[in-house]
């Protein structure tokens, strides 16, 4: 049987992010115009860029099969493995302007290629390699059950390409934030059957640079070439920290457990109530905005609360349902 | 065309720090049409945080939501974009893992209900794109919004995760060039205002825990629309609404820039392009003033 399809061409346009951080004040745009063929991917532009352009244009790439994961930049503001992300896609996805830039404009070094220093060393942050005593010379091999493989959810199909670390907003506004990608690699050691660690999931918990600071944009589940899905690993660690003890009682903690008290007592949310337990003491900060707030019958007292129907119906299924304590 | 019904899930913000949301769906929801049924047996949605605690429990919680709506018949709406994220998720972790569903149902049996799979769950934004029709809604405008530049901001978790989202929409939304929320204030009759954080987190849901990223967030965001010469914003969320409206000095300290605009939820807009009243959409239950109707 033959396979016959046609090889399509359309005119784009590109915007390409250029600088050379010893050279350059400031980055600038360079204009191509070029004929993409539908059977391209982005980095076949890159290289037409550079071979028949500009062959100071730089970027970076390795294997060209979406292993090694040094090709990803962004497009439109979307992250994309350069070697993969087929031309046709983007055309459909931004139509026929494309803007080409490096994954962070502030860590560029040469025009794509950037910075990932803070990258590595949070990764290496997490301990990220299995602790365990190994026998150096065993019997017989180490396996691990298909079952017990599966609890690493393809966490281990991460390829260190960092486009979910910068399309995360939390590691641009928080430098001691760790990031989705470490939180993937600690969650793929966390979660493997042989691993011993004990420091990795409260390092991860720690405040500030752990994973309570997550905002839950989901940004990095769509950056994510390898459907790796870091927010979900994040979720993950959150309840880890629950099943292993390990929670600390603390203002994201509590506003995590503060849900179920409410729901039991309510079925709804008692969000003042909420914001009370999960502060303790420290509530008094949030006066002011309370009180303004009060003011235009924003603030529903909590004998004014509007209690599920059938609340006996969610009662019984917290108590059968729970499988966490706190 | 027969009459639009829906199941309403309010989820608790509608009922409490956003009553007027509450107030603008109905008066909306009259205006266009649509009849909803309120599920006043629904419990919260976990709000993505009760889902960091105990992950089964929030998945019985919301197929419980989601029986309901079943019982009636008829396809779930909610107004709030964490309770469509929540929700939906599962609602397709459910629909998607028989095992899982089995072990939910087991549960909801004690008491006397069953999830099936049979409602979709879709935002009300969606809803009246998809189902009621935008050409429609622009026949029934009164008053044009045309002197205005609005800025939509999104709110994450109607567009992202788009595989997710996209499940349940007629028009796939881009994350990175979303459209639906634009393309309803052309439909009110005002000028849509682009900027780069429409599609950005508000930074709602760390707000206790990671106070300065939370107001940041919410300072670059309505900078953004005020750049973007905005004369205000409109939100599917009640949770991005309360972040761009009460915590405007929190977020003007955090961005050093003195920030604020009037923010409408998207019920408010299109009920004031239906001519509704400004008592009937609650706008004098706003911090950041809406001075301008
Ligand atoms: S969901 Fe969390 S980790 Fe992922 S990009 Fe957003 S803030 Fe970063
Ligand atoms: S999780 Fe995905 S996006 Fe992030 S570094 Fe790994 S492969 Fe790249
Ligand atoms: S997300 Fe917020 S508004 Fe929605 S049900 Fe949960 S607490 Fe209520
Ligand atoms: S060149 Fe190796 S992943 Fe693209």
């Amino acid at each position: 049987m033959s396979t016959e399809h046609k090889i399509t061409t359309q005119k784009v346009n590109f915007k390409v992010f250029r600088f050379n951080a010893d050279e350059d004040y400031l980055p600038y745009y360079e204009t191509y115009d070029m004929e993409v063929t539908s059977e391209e991917v982005v980095l076949d532009i890159l290289n037409r860029i550079k071979w028949d352009h500009d062959g100071s244009f730089s970027y970076r790439r390795s294997c060209r099969h979406g292993i090694c994961g040094t090709c990803a930049i962004k497009v439109n503001g979307r992250s994309t493995l350069a070697c993969k992300e087929s031309m046709n896609d983007m055309v459909a996805l931004f139509g026929n302007e494309l803007v080409i830039e490096p994954l962070s404009k502030k860590r560029a070094v040469k025009d794509m290629i950037i910075d990932k220093g803070d990258f590595w060393e949070k990764h290496a942050a997490v301990t990220p390699y299995l602790v365990a005593d190994i026998d150096e010379n065993p019997e017989s091999e180490n396996l691990v059950s298909p079952e017990d493989a599966e609890k690493l959810d393809e966490a281990d199909l991460c390829i260190q390409c960092g486009a979910c670390h910068y399309a995360c907003p939390a590691v641009e506004i928080n430098e001691d934030f760790f990031g989705p990608a470490a939180f993937a690699a600690a969650y793929r050691f966390s979660a493997d059957v042989r691993d011993n660690a004990t420091s990795r999931l409260k390092d991860v918990n720690e405040e500030k640079q752990g994973v309570w600071d997550c905002v839950k944009c989901f940004e990095c589940a769509e950056a994510c070439p390898k459907e790796i899905n870091p927010i979900e690993k994040i979720t993950k660690l959150h309840q880890m920290a629950f099943q292993e003890g390990i929670a600390k009682n603390n203002v994201a903690v509590r506003h995590a457990v503060g849900f179920k008290k409410s729901i039991v007592k309510n079925g709804v949310l008692d969000e003042g109530g909420l914001v009370l337990y999960s502060e303790g003491p420290a509530i008094v900060k949030h006066i002011p905005v309370a009180f303004k707030m009060f003011t235009k019958g924003k603030i529903v007292p909590p004998w004014g609360i509007t209690k599920s129907q059938n609340l006996d119906e969610i009662q019984k299924l917290v108590k059968s349902s729970s499988t966490v304590k706190f | 065309m027969e009459k639009l019904k829906y199941a309403l899930f309010t989820g608790c913000t509608a009922k409490q720090s956003t009553p007027e949301q509450m107030m603008s769906t109905m008066a909306v929801a009259e205006k266009l049409g649509i009849e909803l049924v309120e599920l006043t047996e629904a419990s919260c949605c976990g709000a993505s945080h009760l889902q960091d605690y105990d992950d089964f429990l929030s998945l019985v919680l919301n197929a419980r939501n989601i029986a309901y709506a079943e019982k009636h018949g008829l396809t779930m709406v909610t107004i709030c974009n964490t309770c469509q994220l929540n929700t939906a998720m599962t609602k397709h972790r459910l629909d998607n893992n028989e095992e899982l569903k089995a072990k939910v149902n087991e549960k909801l049996a004690e008491v006397g209900l069953e999830y099936k799979g049979t409602s979709a769950v879709t935002h009300f934004l969606y809803a009246i794109i998809d189902d009621f029709g935008l050409d429609k809604l622009k026949e029934m405008v009164v008053t044009p919004l045309s002197q205005f530049n609005i800025a939509p901001f999104y709110g994450c978790h109607n567009i992202r995760p788009s595989e997710l989202q996209n499940e349940t929409h007629k028009t796939a939304e881009n994350p990175y060039n979303p459209t639906s929320l634009d393309d309803l204030i052309i439909a009110c009759g005002g000028e849509t205002v682009d900027y780069e954080e429409k599609n950005k987190c508000c930074g709602f849901h760390v707000e206790l825990q990671a106070p300065h990223t939370a107001a940041v967030l919410t300072g670059n965001a309505i900078a953004g629309a005020m750049d973007g010469n905005a004369d205000w914003m409109v939100t599917p969320c009640p949770l991005c609404h309360l972040k761009l409206d009460t915590q405007t000095a929190h977020a003007s300290e955090a961005i050093g820039r003195e920030v604020e605009l009037p923010v409408l939820h998207m019920q408010q807009m299109v009920g004031l392009a239906l001519g509704c009243t400004p008592a009937e959409l609650g706008l004098n239950h706003h911090l950041a003033k809406v001075d301008f109707v």
